[in-house]
């Protein structure tokens, strides 16, 4: 992968609005953003709703991803654009999942939502309506995702990467703090793990470094680009973006996306936990 | 910066101002509210900690710690930011003005 495989600039997304076999998709954790303006021709995604299953804990299987992406009239062959607000996050969170049920061409908006509005580009209230397809998924790539047991069995020997924010990771608090903070989870990190926040992969409106700049980052952090590596935060979102950087941006091979993250490893009974701000 | 609670700051119903430590205010260019602004929370070290989009009539809120924080805010019509020191739970305001 390299960085035009991954990433659109929004000059491109502007260009290639409504154009055939592209299809935009706005994936937010709720939608109001979209309903208040959104990107010519785009569809909205809910993360909350739509990538996830309703009643088990756990991403939509293959067959509900495939209901959703037919109904939202999105065919296999289709290149798609997934764009959203906070960074891009849930957007990241999105690609993931395309790229984990297999589809060929699924590309982010470099930005997201944040560059396109400080840019002043058009928004629009119009609803896009999209003929059903019948898409078919892949068999889920479970080569890109981590299940708790894999994640305790790496301590001190993957590259545990959490990308929470340094209170977060100490323990001072337990969700971001744009969040109430009750929770039910205990504070801490993964031992071993080492804290390089996802934003630091960003820049203030909401692009991704420069892979240079991005290599450099993760170097300095004491990321060994020799091993395999883990990423999770509290709920994969933000791990998806730094899953992002380092399997599609940087291309190291071995890279997982721990969905279940804090909220699941934190309510763990019997697993190791370290506080403070580590080594 | 710890003035006493705005009744115009809209808390999320069970905040409780005694164990939680929220940082609110309001994004405003020539005294104007801006709606839509960026706004990121970051910390003593100004690494990034959260970020929220201001109202419509230009609000911002957090849920932090005690500590020292910047609101950093990016929109349209400019960028600006604030400072806020919180000391222990409770509701801690500032403006940002942007330009």
């Amino acid at each position: 992968m390299s960085r035009p495989d991954v990433l659109v600039t929004a000059d491109w997304a502007e260009k290639n609005l409504g154009s055939e076999g592209i299809v935009f998709l706005e994936v937010d954790e709720d939608t109001t953003a979209y309903d208040g303006g959104h990107l010519p021709g785009a569809v909205k995604i809910n993360w909350t709703t739509e990538l996830q299953d309703q009643v088990r804990r756990d991403i939509a299987d293959k067959a509900q991803f495939e209901a959703l992406l037919s109904a939202k009239g999105v065919s296999s062959d289709d290149t798609v654009v997934l764009y959203g607000g906070n960074n891009n996050w849930f957007a990241a969170y999105a690609y993931w999942q395309f790229k984990l049920y297999g589809h060929a061409d699924v590309k982010l908006l470099d930005g997201g939502r944040k560059k396109w509005e400080l840019d002043g580009r058009t928004l629009t209230t119009d609803v896009a309506e999209r003929t059903a397809t019948t898409y078919t998924a892949k068999e889920p790539d479970n080569s890109i995702r981590a299940f708790r047991d894999e994640v305790v069995d790496s301590i001190g020997k993957k590259n545990l990467v959490d990308v929470r924010s340094p209170d977060e990771f100490s323990g001072k608090i337990l969700a971001p703090a744009h969040l109430p903070q009750e929770q039910s989870q205990r504070p801490g990190h993964v031992p071993s793990a080492i804290n390089i926040p996802w934003s630091k992969a960003a820049n203030e409106d909401g692009t991704f470094k420069s892979d240079e700049e991005l290599k450099e980052l993760y170097g300095e952090q004491g990321f060994d680009d020799s091993k395999s590596t883990i990423a999770y935060c509290r709920i994969g979102e933000r791990s998806s973006h730094t899953w992002v950087v380092l399997h599609e941006l940087l291309g190291y091979s071995d890279v997982k996306n721990y969905d279940g993250s804090w909220t699941e490893y934190g309510s763990l009974i019997g697993v190791p936990i370290e506080t403070g701000s580590g080594s | 910066m710890c003035a006493a609670p705005d009744q115009g700051v809209a808390l999320p119903p069970n905040t409780d101002l005694t164990k939680e430590t929220v940082l609110a205010g309001r994004v405003v260019a020539d005294g104007q509210p801006v709606a839509g602004a960026f706004v990121r929370l970051l910390d003593g070290t100004g690494e990034f900690t959260a970020e929220v989009v201001s109202s419509a009539s230009g609000d911002y809120r957090f849920f932090a710690a005690p500590g020292t924080w910047t609101v950093r805010a990016l929109s349209r019509s400019g960028n600006g930011q604030a400072e806020l020191t919180p000391t222990g739970p409770g509701l801690y305001q500032a403006e940002v003005a942007v330009a």
